[in-house]
């Protein structure tokens, strides 16, 4: 990357970090159209699977924990929170809440892991596991695999986006902690910053069709 | 030219494989593409030597399965989705929005590594055998065939990811790169077209990703979405997969046509005709195109209220095609037309889109689709318009652009020769198919029925003369590279802003970033400069 | 025309087929007429407007709405009217009629397999009479495959776990290609099938006397194969045990009481009655559940029957 003189991270097909930042904040949306349409695929997939085999799935979902799911929510909730307040202190010229800020989002992503850690081993021990692994003893309703196919489909490609928002934030606050951003250039801060709201954002969807609904 | 351009620059493997410049990276994908352009079309040819008996020609009926499979995987993934986008577009963008490069360099290279890479997990597949799914993997036969398809079907979603980069890196580029004082309306129709084309790159191509992971779940682990005897539903399949690949048609004839309102104009020496008209065709077709897919499913037990909804919708999309056809021979009424090798490849893409657009009117048509589904009409249709539509409007960019690109100019006899055995080939290769499919002739069939053999000989011969043109353009495409540079910078009196560069470029393209002193077809504002 | 019909299309089947070719001939004429239309556009102005030295083009007109909007509109209208046309047809001919005579297909790799409703079975060749609709009911074992019929101008996907029709009546007698039309793996070009069209009594004679076994085989060892394969085993056993209908051992030429009282000796004319009118003579101590085999046997087949009961003595 070139450094211009007084214009740091200025590229030098751009004119101005203004236009620069702008094609990023573009770029950034455009990117995260694509995850919604990704993630849309799979939710019309578990709708119309959940409507041809409605008493399955009814069945199925109670044995996800509604609190550890409730928990989760708070937790990413509060991790947007947290992620808000990092790109605001990038903005206000503020490296030590900036850097604060972010590692906090890391903790309450790790936590949202953790949690989800818990639940998986559940079900591994339970046999409610997705496909032709499923070995659950004693349903009366059958075809309940087909609900956890799903699960694991949906909640996985949901964590490894956490995962890769997680390495994202990671490398965010390494230059963070380099002094790389100021209030004149902050685009990473907040480029990785909205793609973390829409993985809460995800997850909001997630958790009422998978854990709530009867 | 003297100088140093952006191909001489700097040298060495490393300042290529690592490099940053869209002209660079353009440039590669071209020899990519090329690579798998040669490779799809052996495939061609063999499928088309095994169809000169019924029964057994030279090879087995799953080595035919796999061989027209690995066909159509590798013209519709490795070739036609990148092809015009990837090289053209990637090299002449910038330039015709006095640029210095696209928005996000990096992401552009790192397009051409995935790229690679999804080429690289198509290799093994077709090393390990290859598959025999056809290259539309319906189920329940790819989830319960062998062959090496997980890895093919990786391979195709790996090749997702460089399309999106290259969608994601074109809109951020129109909207923010363009010179002073290059409005929307004063672009070239070229950027357009690859903005539309972009539009359904982003929009699209997710659904085919994640249409291919559940595919992967449900042959690995049987997850049950798409197998019938799990509770699944086969036509979920079908639904989720044409979703993505009839607006990934679109990808690939958009900028085919953005390439034909280049050369058209130029070569006729006169503004386009119709500027907004093809402008907003663009924008419609792309809008329109997701939402005819299930023309594709007319007979596959879908509702008949669906299909009278797909048949009107596709009729439809049909239109604003037919707008840029007038509009681009209106563009040549009255102008100064000289018939190099652009322009013929130009003239080409009329008469053969024309047809392959004209054919997708029997397959619009709900009832005459019953028939004609799954016959050698539908392969016809969709190689008028992939290949005489996409790949011949490649071709005429290549020709066009070629100066520009390597700073060379080729042999223009050997280039016409070339272009008319190309016309000739092609139309003896895929008109007798029009009839044979008509007649009742079905589609990936290695055995046929005695009365079709005179007509799939004739496929075949064109085939060859098909291939041979190929040849000779290969021939002398690579001679010119051996050359001295000797192209001017504007050989063909464009007016668009690449051809104020030198050819080839300088590494950053423009010295100082241009002014807009005439629109792109402006060809009195050239004449009075001269 | 018939010169371009008959070099377009296969042999007519059928009065649809004779209508969809009409639809097909002017979509071809149309396009001809465009095509021709574009190319001798195209062709003119490259001669016309050849380059000669450096002339400067004679016209700087760049847009004309009035040119856009006429070919936008009649293309469109023209379109329309296709569209129209063609979905009248497919509706018209997407309902079978209520007479329509049933047979039930099953697709497998790599064959089709007919059930007509008498029960006669064969694979890969089917017999329908001339003038008459007939009406298959789909179904396959395995994958998608695709039942096409070119000289009826039809094809039908044929899928797992769901039942698809296709009907049409045919017009000519003689024999019509059956294809598979959709890829189903290493034979699926060798997946073909006969229909044979004959005229009503030759027909009647193939249905009457049904396929090979029906014909041929001894009549005792035919009346096993059917008291198992026609769901006689699963009410009536033949060692005795009561089920839900009366054992059949030991029961021809032997005295059976009625559940109105009367008496009648178990003859082959009560066996007969037994199979087609079940309803008529209800044996004391069982219900009146057994379903008739009006129509779904043939003659032979219920001699057969009556063979076989009467070997259980």
């Amino acid at each position: 990357m070139s450094r211009t003189a007084g214009e740091p991270f200025l590229q030098h097909h751009f004119a101005t970090p203004e236009q620069q930042f702008e094609a990023g904040k573009i770029g950034m949306w455009l990117f995260l159209v694509t995850e919604i349409l990704l993630f849309g695929g799979l939710f019309v997939g578990y709708g119309l699977m959940r409507s041809r085999n409605p008493a399955a799935f009814s069945e199925a979902h109670h044995h996800l924990d509604r609190i550890l799911g409730l928990l989760n929510t708070v937790v990413l909730l509060v991790s947007s929170f947290t992620m808000v307040m990092a790109v605001h202190a990038a903005r206000t010229d503020r490296r030590k809440r900036l850097i604060a800020f972010l590692a906090l989002t890391l903790v309450f992503a790790g936590v949202f892991l953790g949690i989800k850690y818990i639940e998986y081993s559940h079900k591994f021990h339970e046999g409610l596991l997705p496909g032709k692994f499923y070995s659950h003893k004693g349903d009366t309703v059958p075809g309940q695999f087909q609900f956890f196919s799903f699960y694991f489909m949906m909640t996985g490609l949901h964590g490894i986006h956490i995962l890769g928002g997680m390495g994202a934030i990671l490398w965010v606050l390494r230059r963070s902690v380099q002094g790389h951003f100021s209030s004149r250039y902050y685009t990473p801060v907040d480029l990785v910053g909205l793609y973390w709201h829409l993985v809460d954002l995800i997850w909001i969807y997630l958790f009422p069709l998978l854990y709530l609904i009867r | 030219m003297k100088g140093t351009n952006y191909l001489t620059e700097t040298r060495g493997l490393k300042s290529w494989l690592f490099t940053l410049d869209h002209k660079r990276i353009g440039v590669m994908y071209f020899w990519s593409i090329m690579t798998a352009f040669f490779l799809g079309g052996v495939f061609a040819m063999l499928v088309r030597i095994e169809l000169l008996t019924p029964g057994r020609t030279i090879m087995s009926a799953e080595a035919y399965n796999r061989m027209f499979t690995l066909h159509g995987a590798v013209m519709v993934f490795l070739v036609l989705i990148p092809s015009i986008a990837a090289t053209l577009g990637n090299f002449v963008l910038p330039l015709m929005l006095g640029a210095k490069d696209v928005a996000f360099p990096r992401l552009n290279l790192a397009s051409y590594w995935v790229y690679v890479t999804g080429a690289l997990f198509a290799l093994y597949s077709m090393l390990a055998g290859g598959i025999d799914t056809g290259w539309t993997f319906y189920t329940p036969y790819s989830t319960s065939t062998g062959g090496a398809v997980t890895a093919m079907v990786l391979a195709a979603f790996i090749l997702g990811f460089s399309t999106i980069f290259t969608g994601i890196n074109f809109i951020a580029t129109i909207h923010k790169l363009r010179a002073p004082g290059l409005t929307w309306f004063k672009m070239p129709l070229f950027v357009w077209g690859m903005y539309a084309t972009s539009i359904i790159q982003v929009l699209a191509t997710p659904i085919l990703g994640i249409t291919l992971i559940l595919l992967l779940m449900e042959r690995l682990f049987q997850i049950g979405i798409f197998d019938a005897r799990l509770g699944g539903d086969p036509l979920l399949f079908q639904h989720f997969f044409w979703f993505y690949s009839h607006p990934v048609v679109y990808i690939m004839i958009l900028p085919g046509m953005a390439i034909m309102s280049e050369v058209i104009p130029v070569f006729s020496r006169k503004t386009i005709f119709g500027y907004k008209a093809i402008a907003f065709s663009s924008i419609a077709i792309a809008v329109v195109g997701f939402f005819v897919w299930g023309h594709h499913m007319f007979v596959s037990g879908q509702s008949p209220l669906a299909g009278a909804i797909f048949s009107f919708l596709t009729f439809l999309v049909a239109i604003p095609s037919a707008v840029k056809v007038f509009n681009w021979l209106a563009t040549m009424y009255k102008g100064s037309i000289s018939l190099e090798a652009p322009m013929l490849y130009a003239i080409s893409f009329l008469l053969l889109f024309a047809i392959g657009g004209l054919t997708g009117l029997f397959l619009g048509s709900i009832a005459t689709d019953v028939h004609l589904h799954d016959t050698y009409f539908v392969v016809a249709h969709f190689h008028f318009v992939m290949f005489g539509g996409t790949v011949i409007a490649f071709l005429a960019g290549i020709h066009y652009w070629w100066p520009k690109m390597f700073g060379r100019m080729y042999s223009e006899k050997w280039a016409r020769v070339s272009a008319v055995l190309v016309f000739v080939g092609f139309n003896l290769t895929f008109i007798p198919q029009f009839i044979m499919g008509s007649r009742g002739m079905p589609r990936r069939y290695y055995n046929y029925l005695p009365q079709f053999q005179p007509m799939h000989v004739a496929s075949t011969i064109g085939s060859w003369v098909l291939g041979l043109g190929f040849l000779i353009m290969a021939g002398y495409l690579f001679a010119s590279l051996r050359k001295p540079y000797d192209a001017p910078a504007n050989p063909w009196g464009g007016a668009t802003l690449e051809w104020e560069t030198a050819s080839p470029p300088i590494t950053h393209n423009f010295e100082t970033t241009p002014a807009i002193s005439h629109g792109p077809y402006d060809y009195a504002a050239l004449r009075s400069d001269a | 025309m018939n010169w371009l019909r008959s070099l377009l299309l296969p042999a007519q089947g059928s009065a649809y087929a004779g209508e969809y070719d009409t639809l097909f001939l002017f979509i071809t004429l149309l396009s001809a007429f465009f095509f021709l239309l574009i190319a001798a556009t195209a062709g003119w102005f490259v001669w016309r407007y050849r380059r000669a030295r450096e002339q400067a083009p004679t016209s700087m007109v760049t847009q004309s709405l009035a040119l856009e909007l006429t070919w936008t509109l009649i293309p469109l209208a023209i379109v329309m009217g296709i569209f129209f046309w063609s979905l009248k047809q497919y509706v018209g001919a997407s309902v079978a009629p209520g007479d329509a005579m049933e047979i039930q297909v099953t697709a497998k790799k790599w064959l089709w397999a007919f059930e007509y409703q008498n029960g006669t079975r064969t694979v890969n060749e089917v017999h329908i009479p001339v003038g008459k609709p007939v009406k298959f009911v789909m179904s396959s074992e395995d994958v998608i495959h695709s039942f096409f019929v070119p000289s009826m101008r039809l094809k039908q996907d044929v899928l797992p776990n769901r039942y698809t029709e296709l009907w049409f009546t045919p017009a000519t007698t003689g024999m019509h290609t059956l294809l598979c039309a959709e890829y189903c793996g290493r034979s699926h070009s060798d997946m073909l099938g006969k229909i044979w069209v004959d005229d009503d009594a030759t027909f009647q004679k193939w249905l009457e006397e049904g396929d090979e076994s029906t014909r041929t085989m001894p009549l005792k060892e035919l009346g096993k194969m059917l008291y198992e394969s026609r769901g006689c085993s699963t009410c009536h056993s033949i060692d005795g045990t009561r089920g839900d209908g009366p054992s059949l051992k030991n029961v021809f030429a032997h005295d059976i009481k009625l559940a109105d009282g009367k008496t009648v000796i178990a003859d082959a004319n009560y066996i007969r009655e037994s199979i087609l009118q079940p309803q008529a003579k209800i044996v004391l101590g069982y219900e009146p559940i057994m379903p008739t085999f009006q129509g779904l046997l043939r003659e032979r087949e219920i001699l057969a029957l009556i063979e076989f009961i009467r070997s259980l003595n």
